[in-house]
Parts: structure tokens; C-alpha cells; sequence
């Protein structure tokens, strides 16, 4: 957990700022959007966690698969769906990615090896193990990705899949995001041991806890990971700790957490971190830093007229997609 | 010519031949491998095939299930062994959110090529964990084909077919199956899994019934003949989706229907086929449809506790009486 200061380049440092910012002001205009009822069911944001998802899918390879959570704006927009069809997702529309069957919850992109968007915690882990396994058993270098949430942890099947996927050494790397809290349960409050990685640890996989807000730390760790995944070494675990800013959904008052302690971790905010560090190591400027946010707006009003813009699926194409269509 | 097989080995084949055609397929389960299968399913494959594609798993329902569709959307064509429709529960999670649900999710993008193989069915004094009949709850799920050998020549030709099939399948096989010995018919490959068979011909009163309870049904039509009364069998062979033209036609022409189903009779399969029949042939009905089911309680032990709790030969045949009479 100590900093790192890891090179990098004004290229690199662009790209993981600007991704960064895209996935904050996409989420930012996601409440709003929510608000006028443009969106609506569920929706779970990201604000807060955004390195995570920027630093691994900067080391992930298009081949690698990518298994998601509920809380996957921020995972699909790092792994390059388009904000347009995400947008048009969440209107539940036609052009979303998946033709507004999905919304918020469930974004898939099989040409991205983007596998949901899944919604039952912990469910999408034994999926994981299953791509990987694919994927060994044609003697693929291809890693797939699972995130999930510390609350996972608590799940059966969380245990079963650590267990199988390092007993037959499958080419898996769990992203765990440790934000402290599930739904509106303090870590402490679910688990006997909070140490996450410590607990994958006993399954004999290499595990080790990284700083979630220090997206340099988060890429680092991810390409160690994923390294030693390619050259043959296992599944990986790394717990990424870090802080959602937002409520747990839009229906949750945060009756659970402190204001102060949201405060305190603001001040730990991945973007202000990242953009304070490029410019005081003179890799960007200010003017820089101020274009790649006016680009991730432009990006998300781009995905906000496009969704608007969109057409709604038939209802006499309901029952399509229940099986599948013969070709 | 042709040697006689049980049931067992018809499956064995059929997993054989489907494991040489295809190197896409393997088996995974709870002792498929040294074992050779909980009921014997698979025993010598594993030295046929090895460790890679006959494989093992810990008792660990949800994350074997769960990889076994994992696998298949990426690429492969696993056949998931689970031990007993009663542990299967432990795999509801993946089976339900995950298998069947996947493609209308995703708007059509991830199909789900997966079989799972199940043993299911009383009549061996297993107690109530091991020896209910489930698949009518599999049944009301949209999004998967629920299959029901209850002949050689379906334990041989079933799984080919289903292999095929882009969306998951599951394949439920009645444990006083097992033994069953017989010849194969000379067309006993790849069957067609989407229909129903009339296995008895008759003109007085159609039993519908599949699975297990087949033979019983048959056993019954004979006591029937020599009351005078010409009862066709119907074999429904696939539970989800029903072949509701069979069973309407069959009807049409005996006007009387009774149906046997090993599954508790409140909310079961058998009263879907009920309503499928009143929905679509109530005025060819010359009685009231009747129905044979399981004792609504948990099956018990003792073999006189367990013989009353399950539909017997003589159960078929008063109901099927009472048809005649238009009781």
C-alpha cells in the first residue's frame, strides 16, 4: 500500500486521466438523468472507484474476457464500449448494447469479451472460472477478469471458485473492490477476517491488497498479475481498496455511513490524486487537464443525444432473445 | 443383431460419441472420473478420455455448473453431471440467473451451449434428499429445453441433439432407469428432441406422462387391454418447450386424458399439461382430465411409506377407469 510512483508517459498519463474523467462525468450525468427520469430500475455508480476499472483494462489484452458487476458503468467504459450505446442502454433502448433488455445492470459487448453485468452477487464469479477453463483447455494465454465486490466474499460461491480455480490453475484474475461496504453493511459487520487478501491467500493463490484510488498502483498490480497469469502461475487475487462517493444505488439515504467519512476519503479522490501527480511531476498541464475533461463531457453529450436519439425495441419483438434465433 | 444395453450403457455411448466427434466436449462433475459416476454413467472414460475431459470437481454445485456455462460461452461443449435433481438446488443460482437468462440479457449476444445431466425420481428408497422430481420446476423457466429419456433409444439419441442445440439443455434421468435392459433400435442415433412419441397406440384414453413413470404407464395400458379399454401412451420427452400439438391431437382423438407425473401434483407439470389441454381441446373432452401424482409429502424411507407416495401401476389404471366411467 506504500506510493508508487511507477513512469509514465504523457500518452499513458492522458489516457488513464481521460478515462478516468469520462467514467466520473458519465456517472455524474447519470444522476441527473436519473433525477428527470430518463433512467430508471437500479443503478449503482462508480464515482470514487474509477482507477480501479482504468488501471486494469489498461493492461488487459483484446483477447482477455472481462466479467462484471452491477456496478459496471465504469468496467465497460474502461474496456472501450462506447458511451453511446451505454447511454442508449440505460434509456432502454434499441441501440443500447443490449437492446434495452439489459439496462443499467446488465451491459454486455461479447465483440469486447465483455461478459455483464452481473446482478446477483457472486454469480458472476463461477462464470469466470468457466471462461478461464475455455481458455486452458485450448492452451490460451488469454486471462479473463472477474470483479466483484468485498461483499462477495461472504458468498458460497465466492469460496467454491477461489477453490476451483486455483486447484486447477486457471488463468483468472479476481479484481475485488474493497469499498468497505456492502450495500449499506460495514465490512466488519460481514466478515470474521476483513483482510480480503488474506483470505484468498488460503487457497493458495498469490493475493495482495493494493491502494483502489492510486490508479499507477492499480496498473502496476494488474500487469504484475497478469504477467505471471500468461506465463502460467494461476489464478491472481487483488483486492483493491477503495471508496464508492455515491449512495449505493439511488434509492439508499446512507443512513449507514458518516458524512464525515465520505469527506476524508474525497480528499483521496483517484482523479485529483492523478491529475495533482501529472502536473506537479510535470508530465501535464493545466491546460492539458482541463482539454481531456472538456473531451469526456463532449463524449458524455455525444452519448446523451445518441440515447435520446434512439428508437425503441418493437414490443412484438418481446419474447426475442429467449432462444436462440437459428440462422 | 444387435447385442442388448441398459440404459446406463446407452448414455455412455452416447457421451462417447459425442466426446470423439467433438474435442469441444468434456464432462464435468462430482466423481464422473475415478469413481466412474455416482450411478455408473461414466465409468471407463476416464481412461479413454483422461483427466482433462473426463474431470472431476469438488462437491461444489454452483461454481461446476457455473464454469460448465462459463465454458460454453467460450466456445466449448460441456456436459455438466449433477449427482441428484436435489442437489442441482445448490446450482439454481447459475442454472436460472445465469443459463437461462443470458441471452435475452444481452439482447441475443451470449448463448449458453451448455447440457447438464441430472438424475432425478423415487422408487429407490433414497429418503427426501435424494429422490424428487424437480423438472417441472426446471420446466417453467423460459430460456432452456428440459429433456426427458425415458427409452434406450432416447438415453442414446438425446444428448447429440442437445449438444447441437445453441441454448442450454437439461437432461433429466430417472434412476430406476438405470438398469433398464434392451435393444437399441437401428435408428437410435440423434432423435428429435422437440417432440412427443406416441409409445402405445390407442383409441380410449390418452395417459401423458414422460420420464420414469413411462414404463408404469405402459404396464397400465396392458391392464387396461384387458378391461376392454384401448389406452394410447403418450411419452412427452420434452417438458419446456411442450409439443402442445401431440398432446391437443392425441386428446382430440381419445377424448379422454389422464396424466402421470411423479413431480407433487400443486403446482406441478401436470398441471400445466391440465390447462394446456383445457385451454386448447376442452370441448373434445368426453371426462374430467385425471392426474396421477406424488403424495404431497417429502418422499420417506420405508419401501411400503415410499410405494404409497409415488403413482403405481394401479394408480394409472382406476384413474384411467374413472375416465371411461366420465367420473
Amino acid at each position: 500500500m506504500t506510493e508508487q510512483h511507477s513512469p509514465v508517459d504523457p500518452e499513458a498519463a492522458r489516457r488513464l486521466l481521460g478515462r478516468m474523467m469520462l467514467i466520473r462525468q458519465f456517472e455524474e450525468r447519470c444522476v441527473e438523468l436519473y433525477s428527470a427520469a430518463r433512467i430508471r430500475g437500479f443503478l449503482h455508480l462508480y464515482q470514487g472507484e474509477e482507477a480501479v476499472a482504468t488501471g486494469v483494462m489498461d493492461v488487459l489484452d483484446p483477447g482477455d474476457a472481462v466479467v462484471s458487476t452491477y456496478r459496471e458503468h465504469g468496467h465497460a467504459l474502461a474496456r472501450g464500449i462506447e458511451a453511446d450505446r451505454l447511454m442508449a442502454e440505460l434509456f432502454g433502448m434499441s441501440e443500447g448494447v443490449s437492446h434495452g433488455r439489459g439496462g443499467s445492470m446488465h451491459i454486455f459487448d461479447v465483440s469486447r469479451r465483455f461478459y455483464g453485468g452481473n446482478a446477483v452477487v457472486g454469480g458472476g464469479l463461477p462464470l469466470a472460472v468457466g471462461i478461464a477453463l475455455a481458455d486452458a483447455m485450448r492452451g490460451s494465454r488469454r486471462v479473463t477478469a472477474c470483479f466483484f465486490g468485498e461483499g462477495a466474499v461472504a458468498e458460497g460461491e465466492w469460496h467454491e471458485c477461489m477453490n476451483l480455480a486455483a486447484l486447477w490453475q486457471l488463468p483468472v484474475l479476481f479484481c475485488c473492490e474493497n469499498n468497505l461496504y456492502a450495500m449499506g453493511t460495514a465490512l466488519a459487520r460481514s466478515e470474521s477476517e476483513t483482510d480480503m487478501a488474506l483470505k484468498a491467500a488460503a487457497y493458495e493463490m498469490s493475493a495482495w491488497p493494493v491502494d483502489g484510488m492510486d490508479v499507477l498502483a492499480v496498473r502496476d498490480a494488474a500487469e504484475r498479475a497478469g504477467d505471471a497469469i500468461r506465463a502460467g502461475g494461476g489464478p491472481h487475487f487483488l483486492e483493491f481498496r477503495t471508496y464508492r462517493f455515491r449512495a449505493h444505488s439511488m434509492y439508499d439515504p446512507e443512513l449507514y455511513r458518516d458524512k464525515a467519512e465520505v469527506e476524508q476519503w474525497k480528499q483521496r479522490d483517484p482523479i485529483m490524486l492523478f491529475r495533482s501527480r501529472c502536473i506537479d511531476d510535470g508530465i501535464l498541464d493545466e491546460d492539458e487537464c482541463q482539454t481531456l475533461l472538456e473531451q469526456a463531457d463532449a463524449v458524455v453529450d455525444a452519448a446523451i443525444a445518441f440515447a435520446d436519439g434512439g428508437t425503441v425495441e418493437p414490443v412484438e419483438d418481446l419474447t426475442r432473445y429467449v432462444t436462440s434465433e437459428k440462422a | 443383431m444387435s447385442a442388448e444395453i441398459t440404459y446406463r450403457e446407452a448414455m455412455r455411448e452416447a457421451i462417447r460419441e459425442a466426446m470423439t466427434r467433438d474435442d469441444r466436449v468434456f464432462l464435468m462433475g462430482e466423481d464422473v472420473g475415478r469413481y466412474g459416476g455416482c450411478f455408473g454413467v461414466s465409468h471407463g472414460l476416464l481412461d479413454e478420455f483422461g483427466p482433462e475431459r473426463i474431470r472431476d470437481t469438488p462437491l461444489s454445485e454452483s461454481a461446476f455448473v457455473g464454469a460448465g456455462i462459463g465454458a460454453a460461452i467460450n466456445g466449448m461443449r460441456p456436459i455438466v453431471e449433477i449427482m441428484t435433481v436435489n442437489f442441482s438446488l445448490l446450482a439454481l443460482d447459475q442454472i436460472m440467473n445465469n443459463a437461462a437468462t443470458l441471452l435475452h440479457m444481452s439482447g441475443g449476444q451470449v448463448n449458453v451451449p451448455v447440457v447438464i445431466r441430472m438424475t432425478t425420481g423415487g422408487g429407490r428408497q433414497l429418503a427426501a434428499q435424494h429422490s424428487h422430481s424437480l423438472e417441472g420446476w426446471y420446466a417453467h423457466i423460459p430460456g432452456i429445453r428440459v429433456l426427458t429419456p425415458a427409452t434406450l433409444d432416447d438415453a442414446r439419441g438425446m444428448l447429440q441433439p442437445a449438444l447441437e442445440d445453441p441454448d442450454p439443455v437439461l437432461i433429466f434421468e430417472h434412476g430406476s432407469l438405470y438398469n433398464v435392459r434392451g435393444e437399441l433400435s437401428e435408428h437410435a442415433r440423434a432423435v428429435d428432441i422437440t417432440a412427443a412419441a406416441i409409445r402405445r397406440p390407442g383409441r380410449d384414453v390418452t395417459i401423458l406422462t414422460y420420464g420414469g413413470s413411462l414404463p408404469k404407464a405402459l404396464d397400465a395400458a396392458n391392464a387396461l387391454g384387458d378391461h376392454g379399454i384401448d389406452a394410447e401412451v403418450l411419452d412427452l420427452r420434452c417438458l419446456r418447450p411442450l409439443d402442445e400439438a401431440a398432446i391437443l391431437e392425441s386428446v382430440a382423438r381419445t377424448h379422454r386424458a389422464v396424466v402421470v407425473d411423479e413431480g407433487w401434483r400443486s403446482g406441478g407439470i401436470s398441471a400445466e399439461i391440465c390447462a394446456r389441454i383445457v385451454e386448447g381441446a376442452f370441448y373434445e373432452l368426453d371426462a374430467p382430465i385425471g392426474r396421477v401424482c406424488s403424495a404431497e409429502v417429502p418422499l420417506p424411507y420405508a419401501k411400503h411409506l415410499e410405494d404409497a407416495a409415488l403413482p403405481q401401476v394401479d394408480d394409472i389404471v382406476s384413474a384411467c377407469r374413472r375416465a371411461m366411467a366420465g367420473e
